[in-house]
C-alpha cells in the first residue's frame, strides 16, 4: 500500500507521455459519444455562466438608465426578459455543469474499473515467476493507488482543461472587446504567477520528497514493531521503543512541517499576484474613464472577465503537474500490462480426461533465465501409481521440476509426456486439474474455513468438509474455533498458525479426485504427532496417483520407485534407493552426512 | 471529531492566534474588492488622478498585507497541524504496543497499521485546514450575509431566505455522503484483499485451475466497489451546481426586484451592482463550507479509527494483592485448573457441525521451581503457545489461576513480570538493525554478556562467519538470514538477559538435530538458575526434561519424566517410536 507519504513528492515526469496518452485514449474510446456529449455540454455551461453577467449587466444598465430619467422611467419589461435570460444562462450552466461532472465522473471511474480488471486479468496469467520477483505491495498499489490518480485525473482534469480554455478564450475575447488598453493592466501578471508557480515547485519538490521519505520511514518502523509486538512486550521493551518512535515521528512532523510550510505561501503570493492585477485594472481603469475611454459599467464587467480568466490561468501549472502524475502512474498500469504472458494453450488443445497418471520426461532442458540452462536432457519415467520422489537441499531447484511438471514453465527442449500426450497438446485447465497439490507455502483466502477447504471442489457439502477436515487431522482444531466451520480467517489472521494454515491446505487436497499429486513434504510446520497422522491421510490420498514428492522423510525416500537427485538446480542422479546408494555419488554422501 | 478536538486542546493558544491572524487576513482580503469598488464607483467619476493612484496604492498595500498574513496564518496553521499530529501519532503508537493480546487480535493487525499510517496523515491534513478552511468559508457567508443586510434589507431577504436551504442541502449530502463513502473504503479494500490473495496463493490459484472463478470474484468486488464509489460521486456532485443554481437564480431575481425598486426611486442602481458581488462572496463561503463539510467526513472517520484504539479499555488490570489469588502450594511457576479460550465463542451449534466448541486450554495444571526443566509436547494447535501466552499474561486465564514466584501474575506490575523471563517465540521478530541489536534489544548488555549467549546459542559459528560478526546488519524481519540462523539470534536473545524463567518455543524447528542438541547442552550448563519451559515437536528435545507435559486438543494427557510417559502415555509412546529415526533432511 502507497503510504501517505507518496502524495507530496509525485511530481514525477512519464518516460514516454504521448505513447501513454494515447492507450488512455483508447481506454476512452468506449465512451467517446459520451465524451464527446460532455464536451458540448461542458462548453455550453461555460457559455451559460459567461453570458450570466453579460445580462445581468444589460439588466443592470437599464436600471441605472431609468434611474437618471427620474422613477418610472426604467423598462421593466426590458429588464424582466434580461433577469429570464439571466435565469435560463445560469440554469443552463449549472444543469450542463452538474451533468459533466456527473457523466465525467462515471467515465473517469468506469476505466478505473477497467484498468483494475485487467490488471487483475493480466495477473491471473502472468507466469508464477513473476510473483517472485515482485512485492506484493507494490503489484498492489498499481490498482489501489496509480489507478485512482488516472481516474481522478481522468475526472477531473480533462474537462478541467478542455472547459478552461473555453473560459480563458472566452473572458479573453469579451475582455478585447470591452477595453484591450485595460487587458494591457493585467498582461503582467499571468506570467509572473506562472513563473512564480514553476519556481516554488521546483523549491518545494526536494522537500515534498524529504517529507515522503520520511513518512515512508515512520511507517515502517511503526508496522515492524507492531509486527513484533509481543516480543517487545516480553522484553519490557514497550518504553524505549516509545522513545525510538518518538524520534521517527519527529523527524516525519518536522519535514511535514518544512515542505508544507513553505508550499503554503505558494497560495497566498499567487493571490496577491493577481491582486495586483485587479489594483492595475482598478486604477488604469479609472484613468480611462477620465479620460472617457471606457464607462464605468465596463470596468465592472471587465473585473468580473478578468476574474474568470485569470483563475485557470493560475491554477495550470498545478493542473499540468496532476497530468503528468497521472500519466506516470497510468505508464506504471501499462508497464504492468505489458509484461509477458504464461505459455499459452497452442492451436487444437484437448481438455484431458479419466488419465491413468503416465508421466514422461525426454531430454527436457530449462533455464529460467535465457541463457541459463539450469535443467539439462533430463529423462525419466512415472507409470501410473508410481511415486518419484525429489530430494536435495534447500535451494537446490527441487521446485523447477513441479514448475515445469505444472506448466507453470515449458521446458526450452525436450517435451514431457501425460499418458502418452505432449503435455502441451492438453489445454492448461484440463493439465492441471489432473494434479492434487500440497505445497509447503500454504495458502488460505480471507473466508470460513468450509470455504477454504471447499475451495478445490464446486458444490461440496458439509458432510465432505468435515470428513476431510477429519482425515487431515484438523477436526479439533476447528471445533475450537469461535465459529467453528464458519470461523472467518485470513492470510494475516492472528488465530491460525502456520502448522494450522498447512492441515488445511492438506483437507483442501483430500477433496478432490486426481490422477497425480504433487507434495512437499513440508516437516517443519507440522509437529511429529500430528504429522504421523497426517501422513496416514497422505498415504491414502497417495494411493493410486503418480506422486511427486518433494521428500523430507526417509521412509518416503526409501519407498519411493525413483530418486531425482537435485543438485544446483540440475538433476545429478536418479535411480532407486538401491542402486544410488551403490553408486556412492551424491545421493550417497547427502544420506551420510544426514544419517551416518 | 471529539479525539482532533481534544488534541487541538493542548495547544489552544497557538490554534486562537492563527484563527486570529487568518481572520485578519480573510478581512483583508474582503476589502480589496471594496477597494476596487471605490476606485470605480467612487473616485473614477471625480476626475481625479492623484486620488485614482493613492487608492490604486492603498489597494497594492493591501494585497501585499493579505499576503503576508495568509502566509503567516498558514505557516501557523501548520505548525499546530505538526504539533498535533505528532501527540496523536505517539499516543497511538504507545497504546498500540501496549495493547494486550485480546485486543490485539480484536482489532489485527493490518487496520492497526492503516491506523498508524493513513488514517492519522487524514487527522494532521484536517487539524491544518479546520485552521484556515474554516475561518475563511463562514467568514465569506457571514460577511456578505451582513453586507447585504446592511446594504439593502428588503432585498437581502432574497438571500436570507435561500441560505437556510442551501446550508440544509450541505448538510444533508454530507449526512448522506459519509456513510457512503465508508462503503467505498470497505468495498476498496475488499478489492485490495482479494487481489493480495490471488498474488500469494497464485500457484494454489493456478493448480487448481480457478484463475476463471478469481476473476469472477475479483469483478464482483470490483464492480460493487466501482457501483458504490458511483453513487457516492453521483451524490457528492449535487451540491456545487445546486448551490450555483440557487444563488444565481436569487440574482436574477435581485436584479429584477431591484430593477424594480429602482423604477420606484427606492434604490440606487450601484446597490445591485453590490450585490453581485456579495451573492459572489456567499457563493464562495458556500463551496469552502462543503468542502469542508468533505474534509471532515472523511476526518472524521479516521479520527474515529483512532480514537477506537485508544480509549481502548486498559483490559487487564494490575490487580491489588487482596484481590489476587494465592497458590494452593508451592512451586516457582505455577498452573492451578487453568481454563482459557481466545475470544468470544458464537452460540450457534451449526457452526460446529452440531458439537459443542472446545476450549483452547481446560483443566490444566502443573508447577515448576528453580532449576527445573519443563517440556511441552503435542499436535499443532493442541494450546502449547497458549501456556506461555497466559505466563507472560498477553492473556488472562477464564478459570484457574497462574502464579509466578508465589504471586498472581495478575499481581504483578506488567513490565515487572515480564522482566523474569527470557522468551524466544516460535514466530519470533527479527528487526532491522544490527544483530547486536537484535540480541541486546534496549537493554544494554554488558558484551561479555553478549557474546556467551551469542555462544551458547550455537549462533557464533555463523556471526564470526560475517564480515562484521554482531555488526551486521539484518533486513526487515530478517529476511537476509536463514531460518536456523534467524532461530539461534532469537534464542541468543532470550539467553542475553540471564532470565529467571526461560521460554524457548519450538525454538530449533529450523536447527539439525547436532546444532539443537549443542544448544540444550549448552543451556543445562550455563543456565542452572533458570526455570526452563521448552516446547517442542520433536520428543529428542524434551526427553531429558526434568518434567514433560503432553498436551492434546487443549487438555493435558500426560505429565512426568521420559520414562514414566513411556510406560503411562500411550500418545507419547507412539510419537517417540515413529520419531526414531524417520527424517531426512
Amino acid at each position: 500500500m502507497p503510504g501517505p507519504g507518496d502524495r507530496g513528492g509525485k511530481k514525477e515526469r512519464p518516460r514516454d507521455a504521448k505513447g501513454t496518452l494515447r492507450r488512455i485514449v483508447q481506454y476512452l474510446t468506449a465512451y467517446r459519444w459520451q465524451v464527446a456529449l460532455f464536451l458540448v455540454c461542458a462548453c455550453l455551461s461555460n457559455v451559460g455562466n459567461l453570458l450570466g453577467p453579460r445580462f445581468a449587466g444589460k439588466a443592470i444598465g437599464l436600471a441605472e438608465k431609468g434611474y437618471q430619467l427620474g422613477p418610472g422611467h426604467v423598462d421593466m419589461d426590458a429588464v424582466a426578459r434580461y433577469a429570464l435570460l439571466m435565469l435560463a444562462c445560469y440554469g443552463v450552466g449549472s444543469v450542463m455543469n452538474f451533468l459533466v461532472n456527473i457523466g465525467m465522473m462515471r467515465v473517469g471511474r468506469r476505466v478505473a474499473r477497467k484498468l483494475r480488471q485487467d490488471v487483475f486479468d493480466k495477473l491471473m496469467a502472468l507466469p508464477v515467476g513473476f510473483f517472485d520477483r515482485h512485492q506484493a505491495g507494490d503489484i498492489i498499489s498499481r490498482v489501489s493507488y496509480d489507478v485512482d490518480v488516472v481516474c481522478t485525473s481522468l475526472s477531473t482534469d480533462v474537462i478541467h482543461i478542455l472547459t478552461s480554455t473555453v473560459t480563458v478564450a472566452g473572458s479573453f475575447v469579451m475582455m478585447c472587446v470591452i477595453s484591450p488598453p485595460l487587458v494591457l493592466c493585467m498582461a503582467a501578471t499571468i506570467p509572473a504567477s506562472i513563473l512564480f508557480t514553476r519556481h516554488m515547485g521546483k523549491r518545494t519538490r526536494p522537500l515534498y520528497a524529504k517529507r515522503s521519505a520520511a513518512y515512508g520511514e515512520m511507517n515502517g518502523f511503526a508496522e515492524e514493531m507492531f509486527t513484533g509486538q509481543r516480543t517487545i512486550l516480553a522484553y519490557a521493551q514497550e518504553g524505549r521503543v516509545c522513545g525510538d518512535f518518538s524520534r521517527v515521528n519527529r523527524a516525519a512532523a518536522e519535514a511535514y512541517r518544512e515542505a508544507d510550510g513553505l508550499g503554503m505561501t505558494t497560495g497566498p503570493t499567487v493571490g496577491m499576484i493577481s491582486n495586483f492585477g485587479l489594483a492595475a485594472i482598478g486604477t488604469g481603469g479609472a484613468v480611462l474613464y477620465m479620460l472617457g475611454v471606457v464607462g464605468l459599467e465596463q470596468i465592472s464587467s471587465f473585473v468580473l472577465y478578468s476574474r474568470k480568466f485569470s483563475g485557470p490561468i493560475n491554477e495550470i501549472s498545478n493542473i499540468i503537474n496532476e497530468i503528468f502524475s497521472a500519466l506516470a502512474a497510468s505508464e506504471r498500469v501499462f508497464r504492468l500490462l505489458d509484461q509477458p504472458e504464461e505459455v499459452k494453450d497452442v492451436y487444437g488443445a484437448v481438455e484431458r480426461r479419466d488419465g491413468s497418471g503416465h508421466v514422461k520426461a525426454e531430454g527436457v532442458s530449462f533455464g529460467y533465465v535465457p541463457g541459463r540452462t539450469v535443467l539439462h536432457h533430463l529423462d525419466f519415467e512415472a507409470k501410473p501409481g508410481q511415486t518419484i520422489a525429489i530430494v536435495g537441499p534447500t535451494g537446490a531447484g527441487k521446485t523447477t521440476i513441479i514448475n515445469l511438471l505444472m506448466r507453470f514453465y515449458d521446458p526450452d527442449q525436450g517435451c514431457i509426456y501425460v499418458d502418452g500426450t505432449e503435455n502441451r497438446a492438453y489445454t492448461m485447465d484440463s493439465l492441471r486439474r489432473g494434479y492434487a497439490m500440497v505445497l509447503q507455502d500454504t495458502w488460505v483466502f480471507r473466508g470460513t474455513i468450509f470455504d477454504n477447504i471447499a475451495y478445490g471442489k464446486e458444490g461440496a457439502t458439509m458432510d465432505e468438509v468435515v470428513r476431510a477436515a477429519k482425515a487431515a487431522r484438523i477436526h479439533g482444531y476447528i471445533m475450537r474455533l469461535p465459529q467453528g466451520y464458519h470461523t472467518v480467517i485470513g492470510e494475516d489472521g492472528g488465530s491460525i498458525s502456520k502448522g494450522q494454515k498447512q492441515l488445511l491446505t492438506i483437507a483442501r487436497a483430500m477433496l478432490y479426485d486426481t490422477d497425480m499429486l504433487i507434495l512437499d513434504e513440508a516437516t517443519s510446520n507440522v509437529d511429529t504427532a500430528t504429522e504421523r497422522q497426517v501422513q496416514k491421510a497422505i498415504r491414502s490420498l497417495m494411493a493410486g496417483k503418480t506422486c511427486f514428492v518433494i521428500a523430507h522423510r526417509l521412509s518416503t525416500i526409501q519407498n519411493a520407485d525413483h530418486i531425482l537427485v537435485v543438485e544446483h538446480g540440475d538433476v545429478v542422479e536418479q535411480g532407486t534407493h538401491r542402486s544410488l546408494m551403490e553408486q556412492k555419488g551424491a545421493y550417497y554422501q547427502m544420506y551420510a552426512s544426514q544419517f551416518g | 471529531m471529539s479525539l482532533i478536538g481534544r488534541a487541538m486542546g493542548r495547544y489552544k493558544g497557538a490554534v486562537a492566534l492563527c484563527v486570529f491572524i487568518k481572520l485578519l487576513a480573510t478581512f483583508s482580503e474582503l476589502l480589496l474588492p471594496y477597494i476596487l469598488e471605490h476606485i470605480i464607483d467612487g473616485v473614477a467619476p471625480m476626475g481625479s488622478l492623484p486620488l485614482a493612484l493613492f487608492w490604486g496604492a492603498v489597494m497594492f498595500a493591501a494585497a501585499l498585507v493579505c499576503r503576508q498574513l495568509n502566509v503567516w496564518a498558514n505557516r501557523r496553521g501548520v505548525q499546530n497541524a505538526h504539533n498535533v499530529s505528532y501527540d496523536v501519532r505517539q499516543a497511538l503508537f504507545q497504546k498500540t504496543v501496549n495493547l494486550s493480546g485480546e485486543q490485539f487480535d480484536a482489532f489485527g493487525l493490518p487496520s492497526l497499521i492503516s491506523r498508524m499510517t493513513s488514517d492519522s496523515y487524514n487527522v494532521q491534513s484536517a487539524v491544518q485546514q479546520l485552521q484556515t478552511l474554516c475561518v475563511r468559508a463562514p467568514m465569506l457567508l457571514v460577511g456578505g450575509t451582513v453586507m447585504a443586510l446592511i446594504m439593502d434589507p428588503s432585498l437581502a431577504m432574497i438571500l436570507v431566505a435561500l441560505l437556510p436551504v442551501l446550508i440544509l442541502v450541505v448538510l444533508a449530502v454530507y449526512l448522506r455522503g459519509l456513510p457512503m463513502y465508508r462503503q467505498v473504503q470497505g468495498r476498496l479494500d475488499e478489492v485490495v484483499r482479494i487481489m493480495r490473495e490471488n498474488i500469494t496463493g497464485i500457484r494454489v490459484v493456478k493448480a487448481l485451475s480457478k484463475t476463471e472463478h478469481e476473476k469472477r470474484r475479483f469483478a464482483q468486488a470490483n464492480d460493487a466497489m466501482t457501483d458504490s464509489d458511483i453513487a457516492a460521486g453521483t451524490v457528492m456532485a449535487v451540491p456545487s451546481p445546486l448551490m450555483q443554481l440557487c444563488l444565481n437564480g436569487g440574482l436574477a431575481l435581485v436584479v429584477f426586484t431591484g430593477a424594480g425598486r429602482v423604477n420606484a426611486g427606492a434604490l440606487e442602481p450601484g446597490v445591485i451592482l453590490a450585490f453581485l458581488t456579495y451573492f459572489n462572496m456567499i457563493n464562495m463561503g458556500l463551496m469552502g463550507l462543503s468542502r469542508i463539510f468533505m474534509t471532515m467526513s472523511r476526518a472524521a472517520a479516521s479520527a474515529g479509527r483512532i480514537g477506537q484504539v485508544l480509549q481502548a479499555e486498559e483490559s487487564q488490570r494490575v490487580l491489588p494483592p487482596q484481590e489476587a489469588k494465592s497458590p494452593a502450594g508451592p512451586g516457582f511457576l505455577r498452573f492451578e485448573h487453568v481454563d482459557f479460550s481466545y475470544g468470544e465463542g458464537s452460540a450457534d451449534a451449526a457452526d460446529f457441525a452440531g458439537e459443542a466448541r472446545e476450549k483452547a486450554l481446560s483443566d490444566v495444571s502443573f508447577t515448576l521451581d528453580r532449576g527445573e526443566s519443563l517440556g511441552i509436547i503435542g499436535p499443532t494447535g493442541c494450546g502449547k503457545s497458549t501456556i506461555i501466552n497466559l505466563l507472560l499474561r498477553f492473556y488472562d486465564a477464564d478459570g484457574g489461576g497462574v502464579f509466578v514466584d508465589g504471586r498472581d501474575v495478575r499481581a504483578y506490575e506488567k513490565d515487572e513480570l515480564r522482566r523474569k523471563f527470557g522468551v524466544c517465540f516460535q514466530s519470533g521478530m527479527v528487526f532491522q538493525d544490527t544483530l547486536r541489536a537484535n540480541v541486546d534489544f534496549g537493554r544494554e548488555l554488558e558484551e561479555a554478556a553478549l557474546r556467551s549467549a551469542v555462544e551458547d546459542a550455537q549462533a557464533a559459528e555463523y556471526i564470526d562467519a560475517l564480515e562484521d560478526g554482531l555488526d551486521h546488519r539484518a533486513d526487515i524481519k530478517g529476511a537476509n538470514l536463514s531460518g536456523g540462523q534467524k532461530q539461534r539470534l532469537l534464542v541468543a536473545r532470550a539467553l542475553a538477559g540471564k532470565p529467571e524463567v526461560l521460554i524457548l518455543d519450538d525454538s530449533s524447528s529450523a536447527l539439525d538435530y547436532r546444532t539443537d542438541a549443542s544448544l540444550r547442552r549448552a543451556i543445562t550448563r550455563n543456565y542452572r538458575e533458570a526455570a526452563l519451559i521448552l516446547v517442542a515437536q520433536r520428543v529428542s528435545s524434551v526427553m531429558g526434561m526434568t518434567r514433560i507435559l503432553v498436551l492434546d486438543n487443549g487438555k493435558c494427557v500426560g505429565c512426568g519424566t521420559h520414562e514414566e510417559l513411556l510406560e503411562t502415555c500411550a500418545p507419547y509412546r507412539e510419537t517417540y517410536q515413529l520419531q526414531m529415526g524417520d527424517t531426512f533432511s
